[in-house]
This record gives structure tokens, sequence and C-alpha cells, in this order.
């Protein structure tokens, strides 16, 4: 099949965190506004518009997402496509892959993907409900299974099958806080120490509250282009060159192995494959750490270290922003945030602005090529990019 | 849980109270929660899944102990949870009960055994089902 | 009486315990008066999700574990207590749909204060014998509510037990039963109310005392036999006081009561007190063996039941189900804010 090929030429990024004065509208009308004026394109340039959120019903009481952000993005008058697509925490990555494939396919020559969660507008045991919705809820939540209860029960099995350490899942976090703080959009700009997270409250043992990404409001979005058409707005544009999507059994306890999420194995092959590169081509990703387990399942699971050699990796430090592969150089879900909708987007944009030379004070050295990688609950779905700079 | 979601629950009544799942009338191979079609069987498999009650015999794959409790589980905090292997091969996720939460551990075989779930507030329905206490 | 009998039979305990001397201290009173005046060491708690409902399917289902019976057969199933979990929705349909009886069964709840499980047994009696059902299935089972701080704190429990009843392969014969009933009202609860009220020394001479020593008497004149006749004695027991003196007024011994008297490490279970009693009994009886049970309930009445040990209870598999001795040791303690907790006695919101 001959795809076009696709290239993003803006971007743009709130800051995240408890954003008290910012609702939902504001949040992505002013991402959607940074990454066009980014790309220099004018609003009617704009074929069509994707947007990943993963329950602005519960969250905010408010559905018809697609249209709800054309409109407060100004364009209700243009009468543009709007789709809104889920996928729990990985809404935002198949945002991205939705809008790639619409320009790949030549339905269209320039969208707008964004990502957007407002999650403070209900209180903390609402949100909390919230994202187990992204769990299986007659066969995991009912039963009492909470969101960090299901990664925590990876973590505990990771640990007795690879003797993977509470230590080595703490230096994710602390990795990423060290990279948090030279992020200035990021919820969390301060290092936090090993001792820290050991002794940081029990969320669901073995993981502390600081094992686990925050609550957060934020919006992210980005411009695809077709690629031969790029260099007209930008003269960084970057390509997109691999799109992976998987799925896998909605519950935790129907996977083939509790330590692998395969949905990440099938989503990452689908991406090399089209990328036409191996993991050892990769110079830095941006990964889903919504608990510090998953970031070390992320580095296995993507090829990047061997099945059960992620704690050791950790420890090797060849994950932090001067080793062998940086890992979520943006502070990752962590540090960053994660205003859920917003993440898959958030991380092609961290990844596009290191492959343009633009990532401040966390610029990865020679980034040529990067990956992200969003997932949706506890790996029940997988969205995947590979891009490159031009 | 959704308030007032009486017909969902009523209607997973035979698998919450009695496991009742079912098996694959080609291949043999047993389901919890029962399925409409066999995953290996695919099409071969549709009109031919028989019902199977389980055990409720098993033991725990891996658990953790939930310290921060979701809704209409805060009084019980804290509390195991564990991914369980039946013996007749489906896992499921359950609460431990009837052990020191210290004592849990991957490898401890365990027995279904019938619980309150959870109750829909003041007002609503009680949801009964299965939780796993340890064999001795 | 033609025959009919206890065909199977299994009980349930949650493991939680707390010592009469903790709730004591916690209300500053002397934990040793307070034990010993009642004969209450310790009682049985229910943990956030036992109900009388877990109680009652774990009751059954070890019967059912103990014998061959098809639980379709069963035709009716009644469940006795005063703490069932909806004032209007019955206990029974969720015990008949966890034991694999629907749909072809007759059920119902029963009330009577402690004696709403005995009462049941009579019915499925009445229902066997003409031929109505093949099985009937008699649980009591309570998780009953006590007021901070009052008396009946000390003794309030949690635990039930069921029997099922046919007309044959029965491992006890129901020889015969008998009752005694008044409108006398020593312990009551109003509905919608959480608490129970009771009227003091009131619920002694003219209630407890009263009913059982009539009840018993009628019984024993009725077939003749005198306590000597019998092997074990079972009487309700609100403390571990009360049955030691009435089985001193009727003339059994403390030997006789004994391996039924679960008060002193369990508590009251209420509608499940003297089903767990006569449970326990049956844990160890031997072919042959007499067993004599009157039961209390407030408001007011007595059931008294003769039974005879038959030799099908060798036959039977009683290690299939956890014997009553071993769910009585199988314990945790909890202290009094933990018991708060459990019991519902902070207000959630």
């Amino acid at each position: 099949m001959k795809l076009r090929e696709v290239a993003v030429i803006g971007f743009g990024v709130t800051k995240f965190g408890e954003l008290w004065d910012k609702s939902f509208r504001q949040l992505i009308a002013e991402a959607g506004a940074k990454a066009i004026f980014d790309a220099g394109i004018s609003g009617k340039e704009i074929n069509a518009l994707y947007v990943g959120s993963m329950s602005a019903g519960r969250f905010i009481g408010q559905e018809h997402v697609g249209a709800l952000v054309a409109d407060c993005a100004g364009f209700s008058q243009m009468h543009i496509p709007a789709v809104r697509v889920e996928s729990a925490c990985a809404s935002g990555g198949l945002a991205i892959r939705q809008g790639f494939m619409s320009v790949a396919s030549g339905m269209s020559d320039i969208v707008v993907v964004g990502g957007v969660e407002k999650m403070t507008d209900v209180v903390g045991n609402e949100a909390t409900n919230t994202l187990a919705t992204a769990s299986d809820q007659e066969w995991e939540a009912f039963f009492g299974a909470t969101f960090p209860g299901l990664y925590a029960m990876i973590a505990t099995r990771h640990m007795h099958e690879y003797g993977t350490t509470r230590e080595q899942l703490a230096q994710v976090a602390v990795k990423n806080h060290a990279n948090g703080a030279l992020n200035p959009n990021a919820q969390f700009q301060r290092e936090i120490t090993l001792e820290n997270v050991l002794n940081a409250t029990m969320v669901s043992y073995p993981l502390s509250i600081l094992d686990c990404s925050p609550v957060s409001d934020g919006a992210a979005a980005v411009i695809l282009c077709a690629a031969d058409k790029a260099k007209k707005y930008t003269d960084k544009p970057v390509k997109i060159i691999g799109s992976g999507q998987a799925s896998d059994s909605l519950a935790l306890h129907g996977r083939k192995d509790i330590c692998t999420l395969e949905a990440t194995v099938h989503a990452a092959k689908m991406a090399y494959k089209q990328a036409g590169i191996q993991p050892k081509d990769i110079d830095l990703a941006e990964v889903h750490d919504c608990f510090t387990i998953a970031e070390i399942l992320a580095i296995e699971d993507l090829g990047f270290v061997k099945k059960g050699e992620g704690g050791k990796a950790i420890d090797k430090k060849i994950t932090t922003l001067n080793g062998e592969i940086p890992i979520n150089t943006s502070g990752g879900l962590k540090a960053k945030g994660h205003p859920v909708g917003a993440t898959g987007v958030a991380q092609i944009a961290e990844i596009v602005a290191q492959l343009q030379g633009e990532a401040g004070k966390r610029q990865v050295k020679d980034a040529k090529i990067g990956l992200t990688h969003n997932i949706g609950g506890s790996g029940a779905s997988c969205l995947i990019h590979i891009l490159e700079a031009m | 849980m959704v308030d007032s979601a009486v017909p969902r629950f009523w209607r997973e009544i035979p698998q919450r109270y009695n496991l009742l799942g079912n098996q694959c009338g080609v291949c043999n191979k047993i389901y919890f929660p029962p399925t409409e079609s066999c995953p290996i069987c695919r099409r071969k498999s549709m009109d031919k899944m028989k019902d199977f009650k389980l055990s409720g015999k098993g033991e725990v794959v891996t658990y953790t102990i939930t310290h921060v409790a979701p809704e209409h589980f805060e009084g019980q905090a804290p509390y195991p949870i564990a991914i369980i292997q039946l013996d007749e091969g489906p896992r499921i996720t359950a609460q431990i009960v009837d052990c020191d939460i210290n004592d849990v551990k991957i490898g401890m075989k365990v027995q279904s055994t019938f619980r309150k779930i959870q109750e829909d507030g003041w007002l609503g329905a009680i949801y009964y089902g299965y939780k796993f206490k340890p064999v001795k | 009486m033609n025959k009919v009998g206890i065909v199977s039979y299994g009980a349930n305990i949650p493991r939680y315990r707390i010592k009469s001397a903790d709730i004591a201290i916690a209300w500053r009173k002397d934990p040793d008066s307070i034990a010993s005046g009642l004969n209450i060491m310790e009682k049985s708690v229910p943990s956030l999700d036992q109900d009388v409902a877990t109680i009652s399917v774990e009751s059954a289902r070890a019967a059912l574990a103990r014998c061959d019976i098809d639980p379709q057969e069963i035709g009716a199933i009644y469940v006795g207590s005063e703490s069932h979990p909806y004032a209007v929705k019955p206990t029974g349909t969720i015990v008949a749909e966890a034991i694999g009886a629907t749909p072809n069964l007759m059920v119902a709840d029963y009330e009577f204060a402690c004696k709403a499980g005995t009462a049941a047994i009579q019915t499925c009696m009445g229902l066997v014998l003409s031929k109505m059902i093949k099985y009937g299935l008699a649980i009591g089972a309570d998780t009953s509510q006590a007021a901070p701080g009052d008396a009946l704190e000390y003794a309030a429990s949690a635990g039930g037990a069921g029997f099922i009843i046919g007309e044959k392969n029965f491992i006890a014969s129901i020889n015969d039963t008998c009752s005694f009933t008044t409108d006398t009202p020593d312990f009551w609860r109003r509905e919608g109310r959480k608490y129970p009220s009771h009227g003091g020394r009131f619920t002694g001479e003219p209630a407890y005392f009263k009913h059982i020593t009539n009840c018993a008497k009628n019984l024993m004149t009725r077939i003749k036999t005198k306590p000597d006749d019998y092997d074990y004695a079972i009487f309700h027991q609100p403390n571990g006081k009360f049955p030691i003196a009435v089985a001193k007024m009727l003339g059994f011994s403390y030997e006789q009561i004994k391996q039924g008297l679960l008060c002193p490490v369990i508590g009251n279970t209420y509608s499940g007190a003297s089903m767990l009693g006569l449970a326990s009994v049956l844990d160890v009886a031997k072919p042959g063996e007499r067993i004599f049970v009157t039961s209390y309930g407030s408001g007011a009445g007595s059931d008294s039941f003769d039974l005879t040990v038959t030799d099908q209870i060798e036959e039977m598999s009683r290690e299939k189900a956890p014997s009553v001795a071993k769910m009585i040791e199988n314990k945790e303690y909890i202290d009094y804010a933990t018991y708060a907790k459990f019991r519902d006695l902070l207000y959630w919101e």
C-alpha cells in the first residue's frame, strides 16, 4: 500500500499541573494556538482535527468532545471533520495515529492533533475512579483492584521472576524528576532522592506515592503535514517514519505473561518494520511511565534491553539524560505530569523538540531518531511512533 | 461501580456466586468468565461452548497490598489483591481474606469463599461475590 | 411422629475476635469482673465483607459438602435472623442461588429473635413429613447489633449454622418437637432503628427461664423422657451463665451442656446460637446418642427438640467441612477501634 510520508511541522504544549484557573476548553485552545503559530500555518489550511481525551464525560461531564474542541479552537465556522478518539491513557497516541493515517492516506494535507485532560475539576476519589475505568470494570475494579494495584501486581511478579528491587523502581522516579527539573512545563520541577521514594506513603505495595504519576491538567497539540510540503512551513520538520498500534486482553489476568506488555511488543514490531529500523537505532524515547514499573517493562518490551534486565539497566544508568538511550527526557509522566489524553501528544512534542535541537537544558546530543510509547490501562492498548529529523 | 447498576450485577450472579465459566466444545479449554466463543477455535467453537463450574481452588500468581482503597473499599485497607491461577486454567483477580497481609505469597494455595464485595451506598443493592482464603 | 431428621449440617463463624476485657477497657469498666460476671471471654466479630448472607451461604455450602444431595432437590430454604442484610429482599434467595437450588423451591426469611433458626427447622420438618418437599434447608445466622456501651455489647456476636432436613439417610432423627410461645416483650428492635432495646432483668425469669423450662418440661412429659436419658443438651446462650442455670433448673448437668456451650468463646450468635450448639454436638456425636435442644427467642418463645444420632453419622465425611471447634480456634484478635469500624459504630458518610 502506497502511503505518503508525514511530518510534524509544529507543536504546542501547556504547562502541566493542577491548573485551577484553566478550564478544559482553555487548555486545548492554548495548546492548539501554540502549535498553529509554531507551524506558521493559517487556520484555514487545516483539513481535519483529531483529539485524544480519555474521559471528559466523567471529569467534566462533557461528551461530543471532537466538536467541542473544534469549536473552542475557533474552527466552528470552518466546519472541518473533528474526531475524538479514546484508548484510555493512550488516547493521545491514538489521536496521533489517526491524524497520521489521515495525512498518509492522502485524505488530508494538514491536520491538527491535540490531546487534553482536565482532571482536577473532580474530587480526588472521583479522579481515581475514572482512571480505573481503564481497567476491567467487571472483573478487576469491581473486586477492589485499583489501577496502581494492577501495576503493583506486575511489579511484585517482576521482582519475583527477575529480582528487580524497589530501589531500581525508585531510581526511575529519581531520574525522571531530575529530567523534569529541567523542563519548564513540567508539573514537578524539583529533584527527589531514592530515600524520598522508598519512604513515601505506600499506595499499593510495592509502589509508593512517588512511584506513581500524578493527577494533572494539561493539553498538547501538533500539526501534521504531508512531508513533501513540510519545508514550506518550517526548516526543521520531523518525519513520522513508523506508527504502530496493538491491543491485548483488557484485564491483567488475561495476559499471556504478566511481566510483558504484548501490546507494546506488537505495536513496536509494527512501527520498527514500517520505519525499517531496529531498537538499537533509537537514540531516545518517551515511554509511558504511569508507574515506575511501567518504564522498566517498556525498555524491555521495546527491545532496548532483554526481558528481565530493565532493573539492571536502571542501575547501570543507561537511560539517564547522558546515558546510551535517554528515556523520558521530558521528565516522563511521573515528573512532567499525566493529563491522560494529552500525554501521547506531549510525548511527540518532546521528541520533536529533541530532534529539532530545541530541548534546552534537556537536549540529547545528536538525537536523530526518537520513539514515543503510549499505553492504555494496564497494557490493553499501545500506540508507538518513531520520528526522524528530516 | 456505577450507581444503580443492578441488572449488570444480576446478570453476573452465576459467575460471582458460583464461578460458572464455560468450556470450548472443540478444544476443551476452560474459560472464566464465560466467553461467547473460544479465542483459539474461534468460529468453530460458536454454539459449542458448554457451562463449566470452576472449583474455586487455585494458587497466587502475583499480588499487591492496597493501602489507598477505592470507593466502597475504604474501611478494608490495607488489603491484599491477587491474580490467582485457578486449577482449571483461567486466571482471576480477587481479594485475599482470612490471613495476615504479610503472609500472602506467590505460590500460596487458595480457595474461593463467598463474601460481600460492595454496597451501593445506604440505599442501593448489596453485591456479593468471590474472595479467596488460604488453604491450610 | 413419622421419620424425619437432619441429613446434613454446616456452620460458619467469622474469624475476628474481640475480648470482653478490651470492650470493658474501652468503656472504663473492670475487665475481669465483666468477663467473669457474664462468663464470656471473647466474641466473634464479622469483617466488613461478612454478613448474614455470607454466613448463611458458607453454612449451606458446608452442609452440602458433607453429603451427596443434589441441591436441585432442596424444596425449601428458610433463613432465620435478626440482622438480615435487607429489611425487604430475602437472604434465602441469595443462599438458594449460591448453592444452585434455584428456581424450583420455596423460600422465605424468618424472624423470631434468637429462635428464628429453630423455627425454620420446624417448618422444614412439616414440609418433609407432609411430603411436600424432599429436603428442606433451615439456617439460623446473625451478625447481631449492640449499642456501644450497652451490656449486650459483650455478647452480641456473629455466626450461623444450617441443617438439611429429610426423611431418609439422616444422621440424627428428630423424634419430636414442641414450642412454648407467649407475647412477652423482653427484648425488641423497632423498625428502622439500629440497636435493640431490652427490659434489663425482665429478660431473665419471666422471659428466658419461663419459656425454656416450660417448653422443655412439656416435651419431656409428652415423650416420657428425663434429663438422664440425654447425652447432650443445648440451650439458648445469651451469655455464659444462663444456660448453665437453666440446665441446673431442669436437672441437666454441666457435662451434658458443655459440648454445645459456645457463648464463653464466641459470644451470643442470636439466631445462630442454638443452631451452632447443635452443630458442635453433631461434630462429635456417636450413633445412639440422644440430644435435647431448647432454643429461646425474645418476644417470646422456645422450641424444643429430641434427637437420636443414627449410624449414618459414621458414614458422613464430617471432615469435608470445618468443625465448630476448628472455626473457634481459627481466630484473629482485633482491638475496640477496629471493632467499632467493622460494626459501623462510627458514622460514615
